[in-house]
């Protein structure tokens, strides 16, 4: 055999590299899985030109010409009429809770003023906390007053036409009026860095007990899974506390994002937020035999949450399945909430909508750790 | 009233479908040392387990302290001192932290006194601070000890607490573990070492699940009817090749430059070995069995029903 490289031995690591590979099941799964689950995730579910958002109407004016606006709207693609509305507190409510991601204010003789040519103001409210879900289709709105009445100003009114546009559309980009990336992804980095840390943190706390060999110590003491479970969480909930009071102060200073909404409603929500985190960590921690596996599940739950949550692409871009999938997920409606109480200023009612499902995802996350912990190594 | 501290019968564990312990039955007195002792994967540790409320026994009823095994596993659990085979205190911890928190655990009254006088008992009183990972072998090992007596366990179940320490830490861990017997304390523990099991007050041999015998070393030995002849001599390897096939002998295990021949039959051992006591270059004397022979030779005959 050689002295300084043996095809024998090389063989030899190789076919042991292999076999050692073939046994962790888990990571053979990761590297099968990450890019299926990347290519689906990246190819079919993200789609940073989100169309068909939900937009609700108040026509003051029911007249030809609204309803020719409203469908031209349509026919571009980027606008679905969710809901037409009565007064302008119901729009308000509809931006603020996210049901519309537009509202389009149709003013009190609006069709008298367009044939008489005095150019009347239609009303644009867009929700721009996500510039990135909302400029495409404000671009494709500023080509619309030129055609959407192109088959209705005929004979008499066709000098209208000439005298372009003939009205004029004025868009109030409501939260974010300057389109600033930033107050979009600082608060959602919150949401994002929580995921991360705190399901990577429980889920490695129990599995390091383990693997260390101290968990049958531990379990021969007298302690109770329900201490072992809160006295292992309520650590991380503070470490928790302290990232976002660093993120926060950090959004402030460095990135003057707007803080509108009550700090005290945000922490309430983050309790919630933390521990449906934490009880996916531990769930992790019981099922992994080892922190590698423990890691590994925590990234499987990591990589949706980034990308189907909203946080780094728009949500409403997704097809439904994704967004179903995303809907399950804590992180995308802690985002809503977050975006909601800094740069809406939303109060308790408005983040309704987007606490329960959080809170029954704990339940679930919760039910499953506590089943699945054993006071027994059995 | 008996004075039985481990009283259990019928102890059986199952996993998947093999039966790790099989109808296991103990009774230990107060006071007392016992040796558990059986090859690797016998069932020593899952029996141990199932004592102090770690696991829960598929089958089998009994005591342990006067506590229902199935029933009060959490008063066992607060009254039991219990030693794992691997060193199961936190290596990241000093070892002050690591006797605090056993100590909180477990309630223990007047924490900081109880500490310090353990770390003073084990000399450790200037090395509180170091980290336990650090510490050797034979130092886990006594550490390990000293934390689960902290509560003053009235019962001790220690899981081969000196595989891999060197001989003088063994000797005086044992100096240490009589000690605690004289001032009544049960000790149930589990070990491989033969010197160790002759210094237990009573045996309890477990072979692929089942018990197969207990009682005082001696008692073993004489119920195993077990016959040993010692030969020294030369090309002691050929000649134990040959003694294997001939009837009557049943264990041929060389020990350095002797070789331990055994036989159930004394008779027909004799009459096998006649021929051969007449070599020339040959010692033979009629010996004693060690435990370790009659331990080998109930393995080599218990039933393995991991094959099966």
């Amino acid at each position: 055999m050689n002295r300084y490289f043996s095809w024998r031995r090389f063989w030899a690591v190789l076919t042991k590299e292999f076999v050692q590979m073939r046994r962790d099941r888990l990571t053979f799964a990761m590297m099968v899985g990450i890019p299926i689950l990347q290519l689906i995730l990246f190819g079919f579910a993200i789609n940073a030109d989100p169309k068909a958002l939900p937009t609700a109407v108040l026509a003051a004016d029911n007249s030809e010409f609204a309803r020719s606006f409203v469908r031209a709207m349509e026919n571009s693609g980027y606008f679905r009429v969710v809901r037409h509305i009565a007064d302008t507190r119901a729009g308000e409510r509809a931006l603020a809770i996210g049901e519309a991601q537009f509202v389009v204010t149709i003013p009190e003789g609006f069709a008298r003023k367009l044939v008489r040519g005095e150019r009347p103001v239609l009303l644009l409210e867009a929700d721009a906390s996500d510039p990135a879900a909302t400029s495409n289709a404000l671009a494709a709105l500023l080509t619309l007053n030129q055609t959407a009445f192109r088959h209705d100003l005929r004979g008499s009114l066709a000098h209208l036409q000439n005298q372009l546009p003939p009205f004029e559309v004025r868009v109030h980009r409501r939260y974010n009026p300057e389109g600033i990336t930033q107050y979009n992804i600082v608060p959602g980095l919150i949401g994002t860095i929580l995921t991360m840390t705190m399901v990577m943190m429980t889920s490695l706390a129990m599995t390091r007990e383990r693997e260390r060999g101290t968990m049958e110590n531990l379990l021969a003491t007298p302690v109770r899974p329900i201490e072992v479970m809160t006295g292992k969480i309520v650590p991380y909930i503070v470490v928790g506390y302290v990232q976002v009071s660093i993120i926060l102060a950090a959004a402030w200073a460095l990135f003057g994002v707007p803080m509108v909404g009550s700090l005290v409603l945000l922490s309430l929500a983050l309790i919630v937020f933390i521990a449906s985190n934490l009880a996916v960590g531990f769930t992790f921690s019981t099922l992994a035999k080892n922190q590698l596996q423990a890691m590994q599940m925590a990234f499987f739950f990591f990589l949706p949450s980034i990308l189907l949550s909203g946080f780094m692409f728009p949500f409403r871009g997704m097809p439904q399945w994704a967004q179903w999938l995303g809907e399950v997920l804590p992180l995308t409606h802690f985002l809503r909430i977050l975006r909601g109480i800094l740069l809406k200023g939303n109060g308790p009612a408005e983040i309704m909508p987007n606490m329960w499902p959080i809170g029954l995802f704990l339940l679930v996350a919760a039910a499953i750790a506590l089943i699945r912990y054993r006071e027994t190594l059995d | 009233m008996s004075d039985a501290v481990i009283d259990v019968s019928g102890l059986t564990k199952i996993f998947g479908d093999r039966k790790v312990v099989d109808d296991v039955a103990m009774r230990v007195e107060r006071g007392q040392i016992c040796g558990f002792l059986g090859p690797n994967g016998s069932g020593k540790t899952t029996t141990i387990r199932m004592l102090c409320g770690l696991l829960r026994p598929d089958g089998g009823q009994g005591t342990c302290l006067g506590f229902d095994i199935l029933r009060e596993a959490p008063e066992i659990k607060r009254r039991v001192g219990y030693m794992t085979q691997r060193f199961s205190l936190y290596e990241d911890l000093s070892i002050r932290e690591n006797l605090d928190f056993i100590a909180r655990v477990y309630g223990v009254r007047e924490r900081r006194r109880a500490v310090n006088a353990t770390l003073e008992q084990l000399g450790l009183a200037r090395r509180g601070g170091q980290l336990a990972g650090q510490l050797s072998g034979g130092w886990k090992q006594r550490l390990a000890l000293a934390a689960c007596m902290l509560h003053e366990p009235r019962l001790l179940l220690l899981d081969e607490p000196t595989a891999g320490v060197d001989p003088k830490a063994r000797r005086e861990f044992w100096e240490q573990i009589h000690e605690l017997a004289a001032r009544g304390i049960t000790i149930l523990v589990s070990t491989h070492y033969m010197d160790e099991a002759e210094r237990c007050h009573e045996l309890a041999y477990i072979a692929y699940g089942k018990l197969l015998i207990t009682g005082t070393a001696r008692e073993v030995v004489v119920h195993s009817k077990l016959t040993t002849w010692t030969v020294t001599g030369n090309d002691l390897f050929a000649l134990a090749a040959e003694l294997r096939s001939q009837p009557g002998v049943e264990m041929v295990v060389p020990f350095g430059n002797t070789l331990h021949v055994s036989g159930a039959d004394a008779q027909l051992l004799a009459q096998t070995l006649a021929p051969y006591r007449e070599r020339a270059g040959l010692d033979w004397q009629r010996g004693k069995p060690g435990l370790e022979d009659v331990f080998i030779k109930m393995m080599d005959y218990a039933p393995d029903n991991f094959e099966s």
